[in-house]
């Protein structure tokens, strides 16, 4: 049993995008706000705070998830994934990144972050997710802007050219 | 947003969840998936002083199955459970409501008993265990005690748990061999709660519906001889018979509305099912 103190602040580790980093947080802190105040990875967004829209979402020990409905003390020592991990390097965008610029698939971007982890998380755990599964995945998300088919038919395009990778590999 | 202050236990094993409630009583929260006590406590509904967390106990991670039932324990989130080898074997109609509880985001953390502990009166896991007869079984200290979905669920988010009792698991009957399953729901956005959700279970000498979201618990309705000829006018009263009421999602007549055409929907996949 570990108890930790309500207005203490507690040293949390994880590892964000693959690299280990520190920071600290009451117990109330929510991984968003982690995230974006205590360790300035502001690529995540926040939107509704109750887990309906979306925005927030990370991926936490390879699974997708509401950073908004998590606190920072129950991922101390977890594997998190942000959009800021995304992109290969600093000069080129991932496939599915490239295919929501070349797509139109966001307008005002709020959403985008965590349409992103959540279509990435998909496309690399099925790499021949069709429109269906895809569709399915979307639904945990709200987009103001686009009207959603913009987004669609990135992210069909990208899981065909990932297919295709992975064959020609 | 950001919840109210509280101390954050982090428990290895139900057993020292179990004391941490027996020490603080109805200031302690129990935490698991977080997808149903996150939210409250963001909006401050809930103002616990102590969250004690399950999730890193090993004791809580167990699903078991045997011949007469499932066992599923309190940190089992719903994914992990989906996962779970032959379920659509095993208990046909969880694997057919599954998909529609939250959405892969929130299955990815929430947990089952969570979802039974919340007991929202369109969530679809109560629905379920409402509709197999299953259940719960409550922890206070070394004491258990068990009790039928029908006597857990009491109202619009109330249940027989006591504030220092904690849920240990949920069973679910295994069904008999012969027996057909039907799920069904409406909601505004796939994975947002429903409308109305359904639950059909069809056998040689029994049938039934189990209806959600209208009541403010599960509502299950038995018939021993069901004559197809007279199914539109079994469900119209008993859509009549539910107390359903208008809110922001939909009329109440649209509600009756969809437990006569989803009742029907779900008895027809139950008998395609059981044939
Ligand atoms: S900010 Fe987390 S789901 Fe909306
Ligand atoms: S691009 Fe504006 S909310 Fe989606």
């Amino acid at each position: 049993m570990r108890r930790l103190n309500a207005d203490q602040r507690h040293k949390i580790g994880m590892t964000l995008n693959g690299r280990p980093v520190e920071g600290y947080a009451v117990p109330r802190l929510l991984l968003s706000d982690f995230l974006r105040h205590e360790l300035a990875a502001t690529g995540t967004h926040v939107g509704c705070e109750h887990g309906v829209c979306g925005a927030c979402t990370v991926r936490i020990d390879g699974m997708m998830a509401r950073s908004c409905l998590t606190l920072a003390v129950q991922v101390d020592g977890a594997v998190i994934d942000t959009v800021e991990g995304l992109a290969p390097d600093a000069e080129r965008l991932s496939v599915l990144q490239s295919a929501f610029r070349k797509h139109h698939a966001l307008q005002c971007g709020f959403c985008t972050a965590g349409i992103l982890m959540s279509l990435d998380t998909l496309l690399r755990d099925t790499p021949d997710a069709d429109e269906h599964q895809i569709r399915d995945v979307l639904s945990g998300h709200l987009c103001r802007c686009t009207g959603y088919h913009t987004i669609l038919n990135a992210a069909i395009e990208a899981a065909a050219t990932l297919k295709k990778d992975i064959q020609d590999a | 947003m950001k919840p109210a202050p509280f101390d954050y236990v982090r428990c290895d094993s139900l057993e020292e969840a179990a004391e941490v409630i027996a020490q603080h009583g109805d200031a302690v929260r129990v935490l698991a998936g977080g997808q149903s006590l996150m939210p409250m406590l963001n909006m401050r509904l809930s103002r616990p002083s102590v969250l004690a967390d399950i999730m890193q106990a090993g004791d809580a991670r167990q699903i078991t199955a045997d011949k007469a039932t499932l066992r599923i324990g309190a940190g089992v989130r719903q994914t992990a459970l989906s996962a779970y080898p032959d379920l659509c074997k095993i208990n046909p109609l969880l694997a057919r409501a599954l998909p529609w509880v939250g959405h892969t985001q929130t299955r990815a953390r929430g947990t089952v008993c969570g979802s039974v502990a919340h007991a929202d009166p369109s969530a679809e896991i109560p629905l379920t265990l409402a509709a197999l007869d299953g259940t719960v079984i409550l922890r206070r200290g070394g004491k258990r005690r068990r009790v039928t979905a029908s006597d857990f669920f009491l109202g619009m988010m109330l249940t027989d748990k006591a504030d220092d009792e904690i849920i240990e698991a949920v069973e679910f009957p295994i069904l008999s061999e012969g027996t057909g399953v039907g799920f069904c729901e409406v909601g505004r956005r796939k994975g947002d709660f429903a409308i109305v959700a359904c639950a059909a279970l069809v056998s040689p000498d029994r049938v039934r519906l189990a209806v959600g979201g209208v009541n403010d618990t599960p509502v299950i309705r038995d018939w021993d001889a069901f004559d197809p000829a007279e199914e539109s006018d079994a469900l119209n009263a008993l859509a009549w018979s539910l107390d359903a009421r208008e809110d922001l999602h939909a009329s109440a007549r649209y509600r009756r509305d969809l437990v006569r055409s989803l009742g029907a929907k779900a008895l027809q996949e139950a008998r395609t099912c059981a044939a």
